[in-house]
């Protein structure tokens, strides 16, 4: 176990000096630079912001300096917000996206196993046909269309829910992006566990007890559930990383001040620091996730030896 | 039944967007400088955006543009998936050691960011965004492919054919590639919904199609912005975007249990 952790985290050095190279020279060979601007600026100015943010320098050494930077745990400072250092601008947005992306995880693996069982329970009867239609739906729809109808619905004709904005993160700010960026994986969820289900309720040892007389719910909860889950462990890789890339069209529908944002503004505005800052963490994030869910699992299945 | 509905819609959208502009005189262009963000009714049937152009015919020659991304897009992957796998399933060893490493480190990477980067940076063309989106989809597929090619190379006509003195190029063609078709079409099915996803994603944040042309995801992202003088430029595009992402995910689930009833999931 300590043996595989310990490659499993050596083997993440490559890959995000990988997403590290890639990402710094697919920036620096874009037309456009950070400070180009509709009104000229004046050669010498020109000169001492270059020289303030090594932009004079040559690319390779700017590569090297930079690197050698990180290192140290220095993202740099931000071209676009003057003022502020990279690492200020993620500390600031880390945490929004982090209750965003982990409150949706958790709807989605609640909702999305319930309805699973509910499907599995039921199955080929009308409850089942009707999970199913709403997780084909679920799996469907692009979160961007869901969320402006739930916006007009909700906020603007009801106005039960705030339209959007962070309110420093209270509850019912929450409420929105979080049932949106979570309806897709939920669906995805629940149909895993129903043919995870389905084929368990097919083994030997669920015959026995339905032999011994327990009754059919108590089967599926206590017998059945637990092994049908396994997969759905393996799946929360995958959406993890998924609902990090949803978050960014989620963050720039209801005005959220999170990283998917600083990341599009920064793309845009040739931010070249932030958007490297910002790969960078959730680069980290996808192979600490990954890692985390790959441990837990050998934890749930100890038939699962190292390979 | 899943592929019977899934077929039925996924032919019902395609011939709605490629026939449909037949029955209208409208032009996506034009502005009616009178009829602005006007509801639906016998003139303008899914009614008129903001700017005055009749939704109608927006929102079928947006569900063209669509359908051709998710079209070539696909191909790029399965051409680059297929190609791939086929390669490291076939030659084993050390090439596929190394060329699988190199897959799992793609997955590691960030790459839908990437790709949104790369349309920042080089401007919004078009082929690019295709290739791109292409690029970003292989993986599954060379993943798939090779497993399959490892599968059919274990056959004894392979042997056959190794034994009678065919060299490489014409085993992995002759008799490898035609025993893959199946599997390669059904994750084709699955690749088609996740590209035109992507690529209303993109034109959700401004990167993908542009003015003048049009896609759904542009419309989708365009309603939004207006969707309280208008609901109707939101709901047409929003609509036929999720029933031909419906149609060809029930088209590749029902495909896939048909040919391929060992995975019945990923």
């Amino acid at each position: 176990m300590t043996a595989m952790l310990v490659k499993r985290l050596l083997w993440g050095i490559p890959v995000l000096w990988l997403i590290l190279t890639l990402t710094f020279f697919l920036l620096r060979a874009a037309p456009g630079g950070p400070f180009d601007q509709e009104r000229e600026l004046t050669p010498e100015i020109e000169q001492l912001i270059a020289q303030k943010y090594q932009l004079d320098l040559p690319v390779l050494a700017q590569y090297k300096n930079y690197l050698a930077a990180i290192l140290q745990g220095d993202l740099g400072p931000s071209f676009q917000y003057a003022d502020h250092s990279v690492n200020e601008l993620i500390a600031l947005g880390l945490p929004v996206s982090l209750t965003i992306g982990f409150w949706a995880l958790l709807v989605a693996l609640i909702a999305g196993t319930v309805l699973g069982a509910m499907a599995a329970f039921y199955a080929h009867r009308w409850p089942d046909l009707m999970a199913m239609i709403v997780a084909v739906i679920g799996i469907s729809t692009p979160n961007f269309v869901i969320a402006p109808l739930l916006i007009l619905w909700l906020s603007v004709h009801w106005q039960w829910l705030p339209v959007g904005g962070w309110g420093n993160g209270q509850w019912f700010h929450l409420i929105l992006p979080v049932i949106t960026l979570s309806l897709p994986y939920m669906a995805s969820i629940a149909r895993l566990v129903r043919s995870e289900l389905l084929e368990v309720m097919d083994q030997p040892y669920i015959r026995t007890a339905r032999a011994k007389g327990l009754s059919p719910l108590k089967i599926m909860s206590q017998q059945a559930l637990r092994p049908a889950l396994l997969p759905v462990v393996s799946y929360l890789g995958p959406a993890a990383v998924g609902l990090m890339t949803g978050s960014v069209v989620i963050e720039q529908i209801f005005a959220i001040p999170g990283m998917g944002r600083y990341f599009v503004q920064g793309a845009l505005n040739r931010d070249y620091t932030l958007v490297l800052g910002v790969v960078l963490v959730i680069g980290v994030m996808m192979l600490l996730f990954n890692l985390i869910v790959d441990m837990l699992y050998r934890l749930l299945d100890p038939r699962v030896v190292d390979s | 039944m899943k592929l019977k509905i899934g077929l039925i819609l996924v032919m019902v959208m395609t011939a709605t967007v490629f026939i449909g502009p037949q029955f209208t005189d409208f032009d996506p262009e034009t502005i009616h400088w009178d009829d602005m963000a006007q509801a639906p009714d016998g003139v303008y049937w899914f009614g008129t955006d903001v700017m005055g152009r009749d939704l109608y015919i927006r929102t079928l020659l947006g569900g063209q543009v669509s359908l051709l991304v998710g079209l070539l897009a696909t191909s790029v992957s399965v051409i680059i998936g297929v190609l791939y796998g086929m390669i490291a399933g076939f030659y084993g060893g050390g090439v596929d050691a190394v060329m699988m490493r190199l897959v799992d480190v793609f997955y590691a990477l960030p790459f839908l960011f990437l790709v949104i980067l790369l349309l920042v940076f080089f401007g919004q063309n078009m082929w690019l965004l295709f290739t791109a989106i292409g690029c970003y989809l292989w993986l599954d597929m060379a993943r798939i492919v090779r497993g399959q090619t490892l599968a059919v190379k274990a056959q004894p006509f392979v042997e056959a054919a190794k034994a009678m003195g065919q060299n490489n190029h014409i085993i992995l063609w002759r008799h490898i590639l035609p025993n893959l078709i199946n599997i390669v079409l059904v994750y084709a099915t699955l690749v088609i919904p996740q590209v035109i996803m992507i690529e209303s994603f993109l034109s959700f944040l401004g990167l993908g199609i542009q003015e003048p042309m049009t896609s759904w995801g542009a419309l989708v992202s365009e309603g939004a912005d207006n969707i309280e003088m208008a609901v109707w430029a939101l709901c047409f595009p929003a609509l036929f975007l999720a029933v031909t992402l419906v149609g060809f995910n029930l088209l590749g689930d029902g495909l896939r249990d048909y040919w391929d009833p060992s995975n019945k999931h990923q």
